[in-house]
């Protein structure tokens, strides 16, 4: 981090910020800073270090320093490495999927179903497959909600019922058709090698030879899932980190009336 | 020990003699029931092991055959005993033979009762022999290097391959690691056999196997004898096969079990019946076998709100406290558990958290507390993940826990990198060090909001216990008293691997493993 404060080196970069051409931003407009770790499955020694200075040049780093480096163990090693980004993205001409619905707060929701609706929607939510972590649906569905943001089960005009976890793609549509899900929440938290993708996709599948997809409102969340990837594998929308009931329940009914569902 | 926290011991007292009673009284049905996992458990302590053309475990075809014949009631050893008897095999020669259709055990003469114990006794003494002589050299390992003291620094491997786990386990033992946990793969628990064989493949961890626990068992020991200290092993008793798990664990030196009473009930909906009978044998085993148990409180933090249900986290240690001891477990084997939990954002939280442990640590003197760090709460923010583990650090030292999970700055986005597991136990190490006697130098002012807090958590589980006593523990599961989980009493998974047991039913390894195997 020392090049930062006490470099005498010329920064001969613009210090405009420039939208087209963006970089990170570390103490000064363009400078690109970035940090990273990781590490190597070798020896921590000089050509280690060596190695890993490289390695932050390929990245696309300048200047780059290996502040930190150890042994983890005889043949793999630790570094820090800081440096300065030299690509840049033009950030106005990406264009992302958001979920456009307003979010309203619980009461809101209650209101909007009320009126629009005119009856209870029944929500119907569960950790699929064979992940075992209710975390995610539980901080979305259960009474006490997370952080503050009561959950689907207070909702008055909402009937939540949570299956829990390890619910296999079979009975959670049985169980779908039995209660009349308005809704289905899938909630994906734990997944390695990407099984929650093809398990996702197993369920629009099951739904759609059921001839149900276009009866519900099918809503996937989890850490890894995002808006994009859960339109991708044919769900409505999707639900990462730091989303609460009311920002699913806010699209959910908003889609349930823009497709005129009954 | 002098009380920190001016506990009132005699609601303590209370309290365990209601979760006595709450034992006792569960211990009953307890006893009148045998299961499918608990009889392919006796299987494998008879030298029964390896699978048939299609992949399924002996002990599995054993106990299917004697089941489809209505014999289960009787036991197994009844129907191994009688068929070693009438064809002069072994038992495994009896497995091979039934997997292969040529013999059905339940169709054979039945010889006398008195004799088949004797030659059944005679091989399950070999297997307690076996599991004794693990005991032992656990014991001179630790003799010969000297047990850490305090906490041991607890960690994970989970990359699904157990050659990988290997690579992992010697780096974070090399970096200081004290016991080792190999996370099951996903889904484990829920299936009614154990696989064989050593396994490259697994979600969010990797399948416990026999093999797995022998390779992973020997890699450590290397470790264990390059650094001179010994480090142990940890696997999971959970889900349908816990007494099989535990059998496995016994017979390759495993050292720490995770091995709750009521945490498959709650988290895996499995059937009440079947776990509370499962759980009994399970932990007779890891008894006798020297095994430290972790139970599993922690989780009910995960769903349950940490502040509001603390109560229900000590009325749990309670009654798991019963029944292992009921199953012979000593209490210095006894890994009760609880979590570091409290959301961030509450006013004085780590203060309530500090209350809870220590209280826990006062209740259970000589328990080695299970403490689990903060996983709830962990957003993806690394830099701030990092700060709450060293909250959770710092309780530990201060109060004396002694199975210290090491909570990890990725939690929320990956399984453990070896670098992260690096950084957190440079993370305790600094802090076990730094902080190394400051608990005894500090005592809770009277009054104050952690004594407060202690006593009011105390009597709330007292007043729970007492609830429970009255209504029965299944009854009380039923309500949804822990973690906020209701569940049938015939509800769900492995009920129907349950079975009453008739008069005649014999299990040789109840009563060798509860006298210590003197028999």
């Amino acid at each position: 981090m020392s090049s930062g404060l006490y470099s005498t080196k010329e920064k001969n970069f613009s210090k405009e910020l420039d939208l087209t051409r963006l970089k990170p931003y570390g103490d000064t407009m363009n400078d690109g800073k970035v940090q990273l770790s990781f590490t190597l499955p070798v020896a921590d020694d000089e050509r280690a270090i060596e190695a890993a200075r490289q390695l932050g040049a390929k990245m696309g780093l300048s200047d780059v320093q290996v502040s930190h480096h150890e042994a983890l163990d005889k043949n793999f090693s630790f570094f820090v490495v800081y440096g300065n980004l030299t690509h840049t993205v033009d950030i106005t001409s990406i264009k992302v999927a958001t979920i456009d619905s307003t979010i309203m707060d619980m009461h809101g929701v209650d209101e909007f179903i009320k009126e629009n609706i005119g009856r209870k929607l029944v929500v119907v939510g569960a950790s699929t497959g064979t992940d075992a972590h209710t975390v995610g649906i539980d901080a979305i569905m259960n009474m006490k909600g997370y952080a503050g943001h009561y959950g689907l089960e207070r909702y008055q005009m909402i009937e939540a019922y949570n299956l829990g976890s390890q619910v296999t793609n079979e009975d959670f549509v049985k169980k779908a058709v039995e209660l009349k899900a308005d809704v289905l929440l899938v909630s994906q938290t734990v997944t390695q090698k990407d099984v929650h993708v093809t398990n996702m996709v197993e369920l629009v599948e099951l739904l759609e030879a059921a001839n149900l997809r276009n009866k519900v409102v099918l809503v996937a969340g989890g850490p890894r899932i995002t808006n994009d990837l859960a339109k991708e594998l044919g769900y409505d929308a999707g639900f990462g980190p730091g989303k609460y009931a009311e920002h699913v329940a806010s699209f959910f009914v908003d889609e349930f009336v823009k497709r005129k569902m009954k | 020990m002098k009380s920190k926290l001016n506990l009132n011991f005699a609601i303590v007292d209370k309290a365990r003699q209601y979760a006595r009673e709450i034992a006792a009284d569960t211990q009953k049905f307890i006893e009148k029931h045998t299961s499918v996992t608990i009889e392919r458990t006796v299987a494998r302590l008879l030298g029964i092991d390896g699978v048939d053309a299609q992949g399924v475990p002996l002990p599995n075809i054993l106990v299917d055959n004697i089941r489809s014949n209505n014999g289960l009631s009787l036991g197994l050893s009844a129907y191994i005993g009688n068929a070693m008897i009438q064809t002069g095999k072994t038992p495994q020669q009896i497995a091979e033979a039934v997997a292969s259709g040529e013999l059905d055990i339940t169709r054979l003469k039945m010889a006398d009762m008195f004799e088949i114990r004797a030659r059944i006794e005679e091989i399950a003494r070999q297997t307690v022999e076996r599991i004794r002589s693990n005991r032992r050299q656990r014991e001179e390992y630790l003799g010969r290097y000297g047990d850490k003291k305090g906490p041991y620094l607890y960690v994970i491997v989970a990359t699904g391959n157990i050659y990988e786990d290997i690579i992992q386990a010697r780096a974070a033992a090399n970096q200081g690691a004290d016991i080792i946990a190999v996370i099951r793969t996903t889904g484990q628990s829920l299936l009614d056999f154990v696989p064989f064989g050593a396994t490259t493949e697994g979600f969010g961890g990797t399948f416990a196997t026999q093999e797995n626990f022998r390779l992973m068992r020997a890699a450590l020991d290397e470790v264990s004898e390059k650094q001179g200290r010994y480090i142990r092993l940890c696997n999971y008793c959970s889900g349908l096969c816990m007494p099989e798990i535990a059998a496995m664990g016994a017979l390759e030196r495993l050292d720490v079990m995770l091995n709750d009473a009521l945490y498959g009930i709650l988290f895996r909906d499995i059937n009440m019946q079947r776990t509370l009978v499962d759980q009994y044998f399970s932990r007779i085993i890891n008894g006798f076998a020297g095994v430290i148990i972790n139970t599993g409180e922690d989780n009910y933090l995960t769903t349950a709100d940490a502040v509001e249900e603390a109560h229900t986290v000590l009325a749990s240690q309670f009654i798991n406290e019963q029944f292992a001891l009921i199953s012979g477990i000593p209490e210095e084997q006894m890994g009760l558990g609880h979590a570091f939990e409290i959301n961030p954002d509450l006013k004085n939280g780590f203060v309530y958290e500090l209350a809870q442990a220590q209280m826990a640590r006062e209740i259970f003197p000589k328990a080695p507390l299970k403490y689990m760090p903060p996983t709830k709460f962990k957003t993806g923010n690394i830099f701030r993940g990092h700060v709450q583990d060293a909250l959770f650090n710092m309780v530990t030292v201060l109060t004396n826990q002694k199975l210290h999970l090491l909570g990890m700055l990725t939690e929320a986005i990956h399984t453990p990198l070896m670098s992260d597991r690096a950084l957190s136990i440079e993370n305790a190490r600094y802090i076990f060090n730094t902080m190394a006697d400051l608990g005894d130098e500090l005592e809770f002012k009277k009054d104050g909001i952690i004594t407060t807090r202690a006593n009011q958590v105390l009597n709330e589980a007292c007043n729970m216990l007492e609830n429970i006593r009255r209504d029965g523990l299944f009854k009380t599961l039923e309500q949804g008293k822990f973690a906020g989980v209701k569940r049938p009493f015939t509800g769900g998974k492995g009920l129907d691997g349950v079975v009453e047991k008739q008069s005649g039913y014999f299990n040789p390894f109840v009563d060798m493993m509860l006298k210590g195997g003197n028999k």
